[in-house]
């Protein structure tokens, strides 16, 4: 997997571009990685964040680039996917060449709405060629379609393909070669039908639609494809749809947890080795230091979570690849649109579980710019996997062993109350957004609901590459950055300078030169700084310290904890020694730093608190503005000191200590 | 998949039976006689085909009594109550 750059975009002028259309769920991304193999990039378009693909297809030795557009149902609406659609057809996307050829992807079981998209392709005055995909479901069925009557009517080569047996790429690549070699004239175009007003254009689109299908397709009137419906009367019922919903959500949450643990154990000792061997190979000083605590550290802390995420993207495309996830919008809509938001922003606020950079990304599909903002600002509160090593360290702290009625871990329960306690809080913020600043009348709903399919696993697996591959980029930049500057900041400057002058009266003689290093380091010096601020939330200067390494990548709360409680920079949030000493950390006085109290403040704090660099930069992308990512980052840590304020000093009222 | 659009039914040719498609029970198949409202629901709702003359049959309502299911053209689509409520049909 490559980013484009400019050039690539625009290709050079002896190699075909080749634009693919359709509408959504109609077979069109198999197609492409069907044609196309491995051999795919992803980027961006300039200037907007919805991401391309393409790819080069070299059918008996011609040179042609695929470029797949987004999925349309039109290309007259609004969404900024139809936009940039139009644009690359008209040839006024900057760095695109406009394209030679369209193959317009059309499922052959959903001829008429299919059709519809193709009508307005012809327009753009570019060749078209009609590939049928879906076309084994669509004999099974019994229907029968005359592809010579349907090709004469429509005026443009029709294709039938079956990608997922390979089959039709050699008919696709014939049909292209010939549109190139003369121009095809279409039967169809609405300007000169006198038609002027919208609704007419779209009347006579269809009218026409409906003449070439009914001259070319027999249909089996006897209806006998009920089986999606049927599968719906438990999976959209009133009542078992919901407890379906949620037990799915459970599943995948519970295969996430307990799948991922292995191989995170295993990547986590690899990192370990790496530092060890690393440190056998460099001479001691700063350079193994910063390799080894600051590098490898940082980034293999957060490495470690690519199972889940690899994981997280299995289920999210299962679920979409099968037609699943239009369920759940569907059964959730009513619900959602309570808050102000649209059904369409379960997916998003769904993957935010894992990521919130990935849900983000996928708030795409919302048409509406005020719902598809107010659902970016919400998607944070999301408790994501970055979350998760803080929530498991306090749980394994403070909180094990415990059970209520008997039957419930106390663990369990307190994980499952913050996760709760994010979706709460994110739909008052959505709800009060949504009635102030990001007022809007609601955007339509209508959507379609595919019919359930198998899920294709070539289009899994390139899905889970693809993102894989964005979070560990992540990790090699962002992280890698962060890791490295947090490193400097406890590193420096060096306790033998430090101590110079200072005079330093609290060095007790049990603290070890670390730790004496950390306090005087520059980070130690912020944690004390903050520390009358963070002090009514139950946290000392160390804790202060974790906390501003925290607001780079949650994640590296328990790295930082583990240095600063000197227990070894390999320790994880399951460690017995990090644990222990998190227990046992004593303030000057000798009372003890952390109480379960603390833990649980310390816990909202890190639901609520807006700790991640990296979504503030994709919001920034993706809203093109610093206003969104400010207010976010601003209301965002509001919250958290609110929220632990009133954890910790309610707690107090209460009795605990 | 049975449709056949009437040739030239123009929507304001129909103003005369006024039923709601969001009316409409679960299990009824209807005729689509008019869209109104000019905005980008009423657009989305003829671009996915809800055109006069095509045949719509509504499926089943959201556990919480929104949004519902239709039929039309050989595939289902969700839309609210309220996108429905632009949707004239006759039985």
């Amino acid at each position: 997997m490559q980013v484009a750059t400019k050039s690539e975009l625009s290709a050079e002028p002896s190699v075909t571009i080749v634009a693919l259309a359709g509408n959504p769920n109609a077979g069109k991304t198999t197609l492409f990685n069907f044609l196309t193999g491995l051999k795919q990039k992803v980027a961006n378009y300039p200037g907007v964040t919805v991401e391309w693909r393409s790819g080069s297809w070299r059918p008996d030795g011609s040179d042609r680039l695929i470029i797949d557009l987004p999925g349309l149902y039109s290309l007259e609406t609004t969404s900024i996917d139809e936009s940039i659609a139009r644009d690359v057809l008209k040839g006024e996307m900057p760095g695109v060449r406009r394209p030679d050829v369209i193959v317009a992807v059309v499922d052959a079981t959903n001829l008429e709405r299919n059709l519809y998209l193709v009508t307005q392709l012809f327009e753009f005055g570019i060749p078209v060629v009609v590939a049928l995909t879906m076309i084994d479901l669509f004999e099974k069925r019994k229907h029968q379609i005359n592809l010579k009557r349907m090709s004469q009517l429509l005026g443009v080569p029709v294709v039938v393909m079956n990608a997922a047996k390979s089959r039709g790429g050699n008919e696709l690549a014939d049909a292209v070669a010939s549109v190139l070699e003369r121009p095809v004239s279409f039967p169809f175009h609405t300007e000169t039908d006198g038609t002027e007003d919208e609704n007419g254009r779209i009347f006579a689109r269809y009218n026409f639609i409906s003449n070439v299908v009914q001259e070319s397709v027999v249909h089996n009137d006897r209806d006998a494809h009920r089986v999606s419906e049927k599968i719906d009367k438990v999976l959209t019922h009133r009542f078992f749809g919901i407890v379906v919903l949620f037990a799915i959500l459970l599943l995948v949450f519970q295969t996430i947890f307990t799948w991922a643990s292995l191989p995170m154990e295993l990547l986590e000792k690899g990192f370990g080795w790496l530092g060890d061997a690393i440190r056998h190979e460099i001479p001691e000083g700063i350079l193994a230091d910063l390799v080894v605590d600051g590098i490898v550290a940082g980034v293999g802390g957060v490495l470690i979570f690519l199972p889940q995420i690899l994981l997280l993207f299995l289920f999210i495309s299962i679920l979409e690849d099968t037609g699943y996830m239009a369920r759940a919008a569907f059964l959730l809509d009513k619900v959602m649109s309570r808050a102000g938001l649209h059904g369409k922003a379960f997916l998003p606020l769904m993957s935010s579980f894992a990521c919130a950079i990935p849900g983000i990304m996928a708030t795409r599909t919302i048409e509406n710019t005020r719902d598809r903002f107010a659902t970016i600002m919400i998607a944070p509160l999301m408790s994501c996997s970055a979350r998760l090593p803080v929530y498991t360290l306090m749980i394994g702290a403070f909180f094990t062993g415990q059970t209520i009625f008997g039957v419930l871990s106390l663990g369990a329960v307190l994980m499952l109350a913050m996760y709760l306690l994010g979706i709460t809080v994110a739909i008052v913020v959505a709800f009060i957004l949504k009635r102030t600043i990001l007022k809007a009348e609601p955007s339509p709903f209508i959507m379609e609901l595919p019919p359930y399919r198998l899920p294709n696993l070539r289009t899994i697996i390139q899905n889970m590459y693809t993102r894989a591959w964005l979070f560990v980029k992540r990790a090699g930049t962002v992280i890698l950055a962060i890791s490295i500057v947090l490193w400097a900041l406890m590193y420096f400057p060096r306790s033998e300078d430090a101590f110079a002058g200072t005079g330093e009266t609290e060095i007790a003689a049990n603290v070890t030169p670390e730790t004496m290093q950390l306090q005087n380091s520059y980070a130690g010096r912020l944690g004390h700084a903050i520390e009358p601020v963070i002090q009514p939330l139950g946290f000392d200067w160390k804790i202060g310290v974790a906390l501003i390494a925290s607001f780079a990548a949650r994640e590296v709360l328990v790295s930082t904890l583990s240095i600063i409680y000197n227990v070894g920079k390999d320790e994880d949030e399951e460690s017995e020694t990090l644990i222990g000493a998190v227990r046992n950390a004593k303030r000057p006085d000798g009372t003890l730093v952390w109480t379960p109290l603390t833990a649980l403040s310390l816990m909202v704090f890190f639901v609520l608190a807006m700790q991640c660099m990296s979504t503030v930069a994709i919001v920034r992308r993706e809203t093109n503005s610093w206003r969104w990512p400010l207010f976010m980052i601003g209301y965002m840590t509001a919250l958290a000191y609110v929220g632990s304020l009133i954890t910790y000093q309610a707690g107090r009222l209460l009795g605990f200590e | 998949m049975s449709t056949a659009i009437l040739p030239g039914a123009a929507p304001a040719a129909n103003l005369s039976s006024g039923i709601k498609l969001s009316a409409i029970e679960p299990g009824t198949t209807v005729r689509v006689v008019s869209v109104s409202g000019g905005g980008a629901i009423s657009r989305r709702l003829l671009e996915m085909g809800v055109v006069p003359g095509v045949t719509v049959r509504v499926v089943k309502t959201a556990p919480f009594g929104d949004p519902f299911e239709v039929r039309l053209l050989g595939y289902n689509m969700a839309l609210r109550k309220s996108e429905a409520e632009l949707v004239e049909v006759i039985a």
